[in-house]
């Protein structure tokens, strides 16, 4: 039995796990997927000594609780939320020493939606196409964490370093602003759409997922009435469908879709995306490519 | 050709007909082998068009492509696979009807066509194959099944494909094969890649 492991307590309403993603499969139907808040993820690696790609646990609103099998250095980012370990409170957004046999519990986030959970080492699940990324579109990778998951760690890589700038990290937004390049198809709407899009105001909607977030408010019509042959979506693309309000697409997205994309998001913005609760007001800055 | 932005990093090559994208995408292929293609993360087509991901350059790219000259898609260029069919569809009697043909052409109209995969999507593997002449296209079911199993061979549109997976769809179901379409674990995963010619040959025949 790997004693480098996490026995999952309490997996909490979604938490997968998440790393940089599968690169270079589109082509084949293969969405990237990976963290939806990068600058997260990475923090939460960089707290606790892993590279980048290492494999962290992403959770959403109610965190998680997992055991640890051997003492382990742990780092939570992302979502603010209170972070114990045996009942009592430890530090959120610095690296914490767990003792073998402890129960470290991720709190309900406070603010945002999206916690990182990091382990030196990362968490060693086998990788699917290069990534060990859950994609909830397609059913690649491991399946969203279940109560009584035994998760493998992998080995730490070196020392814990003496710690990371979290303030660098945005906290959750309070309005979620998205700058938004127009193209590739803003001729399937009206001239005066994207002066539409820019003064509208939007709320991000409940049915948002890894897949895409998704907007009330203001519906876009389209200018035209034939159907768009399928094409190729990237991450950041802002949809419209039928309905008219737009869905921002994030990392699980399908590859290829058949509505209008009237701009793209560039993807540093994402990560604030990820955090957007529903409820909170959504406003694009529109400017041309 | 038009060349669309999208967003800072993408670019969007569109044309006007399913035989030129394939054609453009081969081209694309061939350059980044032979190294005159900008570095880029994903070559991504469909339909009518190909997107190229993950470019430093959009711009540059976007002036320099229409002065291409892109050869027409060869009948020999890509892998050619066969997959074994068994026309058993709950659909191949209502095709053969719309088709007006007997049930027991099908088999050979399908097996006479080379199809290629233009692009894939839906799902993982899932392969669009285009080459069906055009008075066998057929419309989609209009009440999508809720679960079609895996390995079904199905017609809709222009367009041939067979599900790695069993999911819903509304594809017309005329057969169904044992070939694994799609395998994470196996390289190349996809048995259907873009560019692949496929013959669909009746089993045991």
């Amino acid at each position: 039995m790997n004693t480098r492991a996490v026995e999952v307590v309490r997996a909490g309403a979604l938490t997968t796990v998440q790393d940089l993603g599968r690169a270079g499969f589109a082509h084949l139907g293969v969405p990237r997927s990976g963290a939806l808040d990068q600058p997260a993820h990475r923090l939460a690696n960089r707290l606790v000594g892993n590279p980048p790609d290492a494999a962290t646990l992403e959770t959403t609103l109610t965190g998680t609780a997992v055991r640890v099998r051997s003492t382990t250095v742990a780092a939570v980012v992302g979502a603010p939320c209170t972070v114990r370990v045996q009942g009592r409170p430890v530090a959120w957004g610095a690296a914490i020493r767990i003792p073998a046999g402890a129960v470290l519990d991720v709190g309900p986030a406070t603010a945002g939606l999206r916690g990182y959970l990091a382990f030196a080492g990362g968490v060693a699940v086998e990788p699917v196409l290069g990534s060990r990324s859950t994609d909830l579109l397609s059913g690649l990778g491991p399946a969203p964490l279940a109560d009584g998951d035994v998760l493998a760690l992998g080995e730490p890589s070196g020392p814990t370093p003496a710690g990371a700038d979290v303030s660098r990290c945005p906290g959750p937004p309070s309005e979620l602003v998205l700058p938004l390049v127009l193209g590739p198809r803003r001729d399937w709407f009206s001239p005066g759409a994207p002066a539409s899009l820019g003064a509208a105001r939007y709320t991000v909607a409940s049915a948002s997922n890894r897949i895409g977030l998704r907007t009330d408010g203001p519906a876009l019509s389209w200018a035209r009435t034939d159907e768009l042959p399928s094409e190729g979506m990237v991450l950041g693309a802002v949809q419209v469908p039928p309905d008219g309000r737009p869905v921002l697409f994030l990392a699980d997205h399908p590859v290829t879709g058949g509505y209008p994309v009237i701009g793209v998001v560039p993807e540093e913005h994402l990560g604030q995306a990820a955090q957007a609760v529903p409820g909170t007001p959504v406003r694009f800055t529109v400017t041309a490519p | 050709m038009r060349a669309l932005p999208v967003g800072r990093h993408a670019l969007l090559l569109e044309v006007d007909t399913a035989d030129r994208a394939e054609a453009l995408h081969a081209e694309l292929l061939r350059r980044r082998a032979a190294g005159t293609l900008p570095t880029v993360r994903e070559i991504v087509p469909a339909a009518r068009t190909v997107l190229l991901d993950g470019l430093a350059d959009p711009a540059a790219l976007a002036a320099d492509v229409p002065g291409w000259r892109i050869p027409p898609l060869s009948a020999e260029a890509g892998e050619r696979i066969e997959i074994a069919v068994r026309y058993d569809g709950p659909d191949l009697v209502e095709v053969a009807g719309l088709w007006r043909v007997p049930v027991e052409r099908v088999p050979e109209i399908i097996g006479a066509v080379t199809f290629r995969v233009a692009f894939c999507g839906f799902a993982p593997g899932f392969g669009y194959l285009t080459g069906l002449p055009e008075r066998y296209h057929l419309a989609r079911r209009a009440t999508p099944r809720t679960a079609v199993p895996v390995g079904s061979v199905g017609l809709a549109g222009e367009y041939a494909g067979v599900y790695p997976r069993s999911s819903p769809g509304g594809w017309q179901l005329i057969g169904s094969t044992d070939a694994v379409l799609w395998d994470a674990a196996r390289e190349p995963a996809a048995l259907f890649a873009p560019g692949v010619r496929v013959h669909f040959v009746p089993e045991g025949g």
